[in-house]
């Protein structure tokens, strides 16, 4: 938390702010997946198309309904639960791969409507001028404020999700990542829980899409593709999936890495590559699993 | 735990080493800073790499030169990836943290449309090398926007005044679902009834697909008299190829996102006498000598070809352009970002490998439908249909 308030008074340079404010967007997706997978133990190669459900929910009731930005955001809330509803009933009765390729196939789905229905989405062009979120007269433009409210969402996410951990659901999702079979013979309402919370996890990322299209203002399908869904997996695995910060952790580390490496020239994807290697044959758990260690290993000093 | 205490070592000096490699090039002479945002990597690298392969001999070339007014030039050039949201962070590095004076690029259309309000707030002068209307459209918007590439428009006016020369009235059209595909087919059908064409089918393809048989089955049972397959991807080389396994013979118009020739390559056979609007940098060599772009053309392509050991494509030639304007303006107007962007706009008469480039506040573009030619594929080789 006080890292989060100190952050923006060191840091002035509106580029690193801007770093921060789509480690910001991309937290809200991750926590929500590492509810989902860690917790709940269900994968989903589909989360980009409810950031994208979002994204393009809340951009076309702005730009061509002139709905204010805030109804749009809660119709863009409120569409993305019924959708995740709706597909969650039957993708969640699968099981491993099966439940990947489905959620896979649903995300293809929207990108490829996105693309086709090009009177209302804009097509494979997209479509830009999506107003900026305001308050009466305070508008949220400068790197300074959107760094603000990303993460002010983030920490209040964050808490959210501790709270609901450490609570009968909690245990409850815990207790299905285990043994599916066990909890429901121990009368855990499984189906109920795992749609449950693939629709909480759509929700944040549909919070995090309304709040990518009024920061950068234009939207097209390209960023919205199969490659993000495996990237937001991808920070959620790095970071560890067996906790919340974990996500944090992954998310942050493959945020700054491919900024960081921007020095490196042609070099960067190697050691970005080598990187993400490293980190999967070292630290089977992710970051978190290393973290963990250091804690026990100073333990016992 | 020392076995796990060395593994750390080992990866703790590692970081630091990579921490002192970036220190190391954070010190840098004061030149001029101009920024290059180009999909060097990703889907859309067939755009950027001959477009980083250019700028860096033209850098090269200017610095071994004495620079600009006695400037060294450095050019910081940024991979895209083809994505908005690694562009937008890139774009605002160069901005915020480089300071640069100017910026060209991006590759793609949509890159471009993600960046114009960061640089339009931020009043730094862009130069794209995209092709949408849309990036220098509507211009009062565009204050600070520019693009080298040719218009779509006029790639549509020029097809169509071909197909009205050989007497075609009836077209299908196949595109490509990406930005460039979609631009194009939108300017399509806003053209046809004006120059008195007939769209009778109007089919489309994804970047990745590999087959369009069925697309081009529906073409064949109309009364089409030609196709035009507008894309950029190297999806599009499968079309003619397709059109043959069919045994269609009508002709085959591609759009200006043909101007490579691995495409024709690729197409083989079925590609001979496929019709497309290009610049002239495709045909440098059969060019007339008088041609006011001749020289210009010749000297780029033997340059790059000596140097990278493979073809030019038009591609490379807008970021050549980008970056000659870009020093152009840098040149009269001096290290100031409102300088350069009004002596943009005031460029008359600057030969690029586009065209002649004419900048004036209504026009960001510059080029004319004159800036292209209809050219055809003969053995293999872009060339000038007789």
């Amino acid at each position: 938390m006080l890292v989060l308030v100190a952050l923006p008074m060191v840091m002035r340079n509106p580029y690193y702010l801007g770093i921060m404010v789509f480690m910001g967007i991309y937290s809200l997706i991750t926590i929500g997946l590492s509810l989902l997978m860690g917790y709940a133990g269900q994968i989903s190669l589909g989360h980009a198309a409810f950031f994208a459900t979002g994204a393009y929910t809340s951009g076309i009731l702005t730009t061509k309904a002139h709905l204010s930005p805030l109804p749009a955001f809660l119709a863009a809330i409120v569409l993305t639960a019924c959708i995740a509803f709706l597909i969650g009933i039957p993708t969640l009765r699968l099981k491993g791969h099966y439940l990947a390729m489905a959620t896979l196939g649903f995300g293809q789905i929207v990108y490829v409507a996105l693309n086709a229905s090009v009177d209302f989405t804009g097509g494979p062009s997209g479509f830009g001028e999506i107003p900026r979120i305001a308050l009466g007269n305070l508008v949220v433009e400068s790197q300074l404020a959107r760094y603000c409210l990303v993460w002010a969402l983030v920490v209040i996410v964050l808490l959210f999700s501790l709270n609901l951990i450490h609570s009968r659901v909690g245990r409850a999702l815990r207790s299905i990542h285990s043994s599916e079979l066990a909890a429901n013979a121990m009368g855990v309402n499984t189906s109920k829980y795992k749609i449950q919370v693939f629709v909480l996890s759509a929700i944040y990322a549909s919070i995090a899409g309304s709040l990518y299209a009024h920061f950068v203002t234009f939207i097209s399908p390209g960023s919205f593709d199969l490659e993000f869904s495996i990237l937001l997996v991808t920070m959620v695995v790095v970071g560890g999936m067996a906790n919340v910060w974990g996500a944090l952790l992954g998310t942050v580390l493959l945020t700054l890495l491919p900024e960081f490496l921007r020095g490196f020239k042609d070099y960067d994807i190697l050691i970005y590559g080598s990187t993400l290697l490293l980190i999967m044959i070292f630290m089977p758990e992710g970051l978190f699993g290393l973290v963990k260690k250091l804690r026990s290993v100073r333990g016992r000093m | 735990m020392s076995k796990l205490n060395s593994k750390w070592m080992g990866l703790f000096c590692l970081s630091m080493f990579l921490l002192m490699l970036i220190s190391g090039c954070a010190k840098e002479k004061k030149a001029y800073k101009i920024g290059a945002l180009f999909a060097i990597t990703g889907p859309a690298s067939w755009l950027g790499e001959p477009e980083k392969k250019t700028v860096e001999m033209i850098v090269e070339e200017i610095n071994a030169a004495g620079g600009i007014n006695g400037q060294p030039l450095d050019l910081i050039i940024e991979d895209t990836v083809g994505d908005e949201t690694r562009t937008v962070n890139a774009v605002n590095k160069l901005i915020e943290k480089d300071k640069v004076l100017a910026i060209i690029g991006p590759s793609r259309s949509g890159t471009t449309m993600a960046i114009i309000p960061i640089v339009e707030k931020a009043e730094v002068p862009l130069v794209s090398c995209a092709a949408a209307e849309a990036i220098v459209s509507p211009v009062a918007e565009r204050h600070w926007v520019f693009k080298t590439p040719q218009k779509d428009t006029d790639a549509v006016i020029r097809i169509y005044e071909h197909m009205q020369d050989k007497g075609i009235a009836k077209i299908a059209l196949i595109t490509g679902t990406t930005g460039f595909g979609d631009q194009g087919r939108k300017q399509l059908k806003k053209y046809a009834e004006k120059m008195g064409i007939t769209i009778v089918a109007d089919e489309t393809y994804g970047p990745g697909d590999t087959d369009m048989t069925p697309q081009l089955t529906k073409i064949r049972r109309t009364d089409a008299q030609a196709i035009v397959n507008w894309s950029i991807v190297p999806a599009q080389s499968i079309v003619p190829k397709n059109m043959r396994q069919l045994g269609m013979t009508i002709p085959l118009y591609q759009s200006h996102g043909f101007g490579n020739v691995k495409y024709a390559a690729a197409a083989g056979e079925a590609g001979e006498g496929i019709i497309f609007p290009a610049g002239r940098l495709l045909i440098a060599d059969v060019l007339p000598e008088d041609h006011p772009q001749k020289r210009l053309l010749t000297e780029y392509k033997k340059a790059y070809e000596e140097r990278y050991k493979e073809p030019v494509s038009t591609f490379g030639g807008h970021a050549y352009d980008a970056l000659k304007l870009v020093i152009e303006a840098l040149q009269k107007a001096g290290p100031d970002r409102t300088k350069i962007r009004d002596e943009l706009e005031n460029i008359e008469g600057f030969v690029g490998t586009g065209g002649i480039f004419n900048f004036s506040p209504e026009d960001h573009n510059g080029l004319t439908k004159e800036a292209f030619e209809m050219l055809t594929v003969r053995e293999g080789n872009f060339t000038l249909p007789e």
